[in-house]
């Protein structure tokens, strides 16, 4: 995925892998809405939702009776689903095909980092491959070879957190079935008593089942067949007719590297952070790294920022990752109490919301993968109008950008521009990019702009440090000089709370960094110099 | 918003202390245990107000010595 958004930039990269072949068994399969918008901006976006289950709903069962459901995005005029479930061997496959397909992306399989020597301004890895050893020297060293992460041992570094003392049974199994596709979370259920269990849908009739089994399961044992398969019938009834394709038995840890940028070493997803599995907030952490690094990076080799500006990945993102920590390891202290007071205030919520719905927003059967608000980085300009709307989904700055429904309104010239990097727009930008906000916003910074009456500006974009950032306006008459679209149900409007002249300047990963109530070219200017790390 | 009032507010104290048993009255330590927890919950519902449900908890965790060890870590 770092290579994608690499390679986009024009950045030539090296993806080495100690495999042959993508991940054996499908692990992550919840792919969020955050997510897919990114895989958008990266080009797959539409072949992960093809491929996936789409789904929004999940019920949680106390016994045989429901005591809970919710609905992850009960509203319309979003592109995305709230979430996609899909085997990650599949999503990984949807990867390799973009990588493969652009010119400065180049994927070595088999080749396995078998020492690493940092400096003050690269890297040299020893690789190892069939046909023998390599010497390989880089600039920069992203790490992403997940939880056990061979090249974090190898450094000498570590995660710091807590191992939860229980196991859990995953599988997949093929199965026909007209199950919905929605995320189903039982404690206590008949047909796994004391535990909890889990069933959800993915692609081709797999399905994933959790059982939790508590400390005491021997992990061997409960990997054999004939151990899983009583399980499974108890669950699916015995007419059900199954096949087991994957299982495992796992514990899990909430984890995370004191510094996720080490140098010139910058460590991703799993290898930086551990999360249990119950909120979908590995893999979908995982991307967010990757969406917040590589703009950073891209200007930083093209010398557009101080290197500086990659201390501002370690913090935005160990921001994240302890929010993501923090979700998770509260469900996992409802899912598995560790004391008999914990027990006993769990039995109660879940007794009490049986009847009282105050007690159902207390269930937590896992709370599932919102993208991170980056209210506390130092690259966002503190708002200095007051009047913004305090709703919590608010576009406050470190917000990631919503979408909503548009219609392009074309100009008198109409350009097409594709994958630039963030340095090299510079040219008049005006045209149709489909039906959603979030395909007009360019690879570098984008001013979003309220109103017809939004002054020209000399080429359509304003320029801070060498870098451009171009503008869209939401507006209603087209303009010879920038991309105008048309906010057809309202719903950007209310999103952003926008009124003729409130500007949101967003960043290349699509997040608030600033936003004002008038268009102000110098304020803009500054804001993208504080962005890029200068200020 | 007021803080946490712990001036006598219980028009019949001796009324509501007794209810209070009452219900407990047959249960085992465990069902007890749970009733508690469940009567903590629907009474933090009631309340709602961060400010006085953390003043509470601070009141009532106060001078309970295993607390310190057990709980902050």
């Amino acid at each position: 995925m770092a290579a994608i958004d690499l390679a986009q930039r024009d950045v030539p990269v090296v993806v080495l892998d100690e495999d042959n072949t993508v991940s054996v068994g499908s692990r992550a399969i919840c792919y969020a809405k955050r997510t897919l918008e990114i895989l958008d901006r990266l080009g797959c976006g539409e072949d992960v939702v093809q491929k996936g289950v789409r789904w929004s709903v999940g019920r949680v069962f106390h016994g045989s009776e429901l005591t809970y459901q919710f609905d992850l995005l009960p509203e319309t005029g979003h592109r995305r689903p709230a979430f996609v479930n899909l085997q990650q061997y599949h999503f990984e496959e949807c990867l390799v095909r973009r990588a493969e397909a652009l010119a400065h992306a180049e994927l070595r399989w088999r080749h396995k980092v078998i020492d690493v020597a940092p400096s003050n301004d690269g890297v040299t890895l020893r690789v190892a491959t069939p046909d023998g050893e390599y010497a390989l020297t880089c600039d920069w060293l992203i790490v992403a070879d997940g939880a056990r992460s061979p090249v974090r041992h190898m450094l000498g570094l570590d995660t710091e957190g807590q191992v939860f003392r229980d196991r859990f049974l995953i599988a997949d199994i093929h199965m026909t079935s007209d199950f919905p596709a929605e995320r189903w979370f039982w404690f206590d259920p008949p047909f796994h008593p004391n535990q909890s269990a889990l069933l959800h849908r993915q692609a081709d009739n797999v399905w994933r089942v959790d059982f939790q089994l508590g400390w005491d399961a021997d992990p061997d044992e409960e990997k054999k067949p004939e151990r899983i398969l009583p399980r499974l019938r108890a669950m699916l009834g015995a007419e059900a007719k199954f096949e087991i394709e994957w299982a495992s038995v796992y514990t899990f840890a909430c984890r995370r590297m004191r510094k996720f940028r080490h140098g010139r070493v910058l460590f991703a997803g799993d290898a930086a952070h551990l999360v249990s599995p119950f909120g979908a907030r590995g893999a979908n952490g995982g991307v967010q790294d990757v969406d917040n690094l590589i703009w950073k990076l891209d200007l930083v080799l093209k010398g557009l920022a101080s290197d500086c500006l990659l201390d501002s990945y370690d913090v935005e993102r160990v921001a994240a990752a302890d929010e993501n920590i923090r979700n998770s390891t509260r469900s996992t202290d409802f899912i598995t109490p560790k004391s008999t007071v914990s027990r006993t205030f769990r039995d109660a919520v879940l007794s009490l919301a049986k009847k009282h719905p105050f007690a159902r927003r207390l269930v937590n059967s896992g709370r599932l993968s919102v993208p991170a608000v980056l209210r506390d980085s130092p690259l966002n300009t503190p708002d200095r109008d007051a009047d913004f709307a305090k709703t919590p989904d608010a576009m406050v700055p470190g917000a990631p950008a919503a979408d909503a429904p548009v219609t392009a309104l074309l100009g008198a010239r109409v350009d097409l521009i594709q994958g630039s990097g963030a340095a090299t727009i510079d040219a008049p930008v005006s045209l149709a990019r489909g039906d959603w906000l979030l395909s007009y916003l360019i690879p570098g910074f984008t001013l979003l702009t309220f109103g017809d009456a939004v002054p020209v500006v000399q080429g359509g974009s304003i320029t801070a440090g060498g870098v451009a950032c171009g503008i869209v306006q939401v507006g209603s008459r087209a303009q010879a000089d920038r991309t105008v679209i048309s906010d057809k149900t309202g719903l950007v409007e209310r999103r952003y709370d926008g009124r003729p002249g409130t500007s949101y300047l967003l960043r290349p990963d699509q997040h608030v960094c600033a936003r004002w109530r008038a268009f102000d070219a110098g304020a803009v200017r500054r804001a993208m110099d504080r962005a890029m790390g200068a200020a | 918003m007021q803080g946490l009032n712990t001036a006598p507010n219980l028009p019949a104290p001796d009324d509501f202390y007794e209810e209070l048993l009452d219900m407990h009255r047959g249960l085992t330590d465990a069902q007890s245990a749970l009733v508690n927890a469940k009567l903590i919950l629907i009474l933090a519902n009631h309340i709602g107000d961060p400010t006085i449900l953390r003043a509470a908890l601070e009141a009532a965790g106060e001078d309970v010595a295993t607390r310190v060890a057990a709980s902050r870590k």
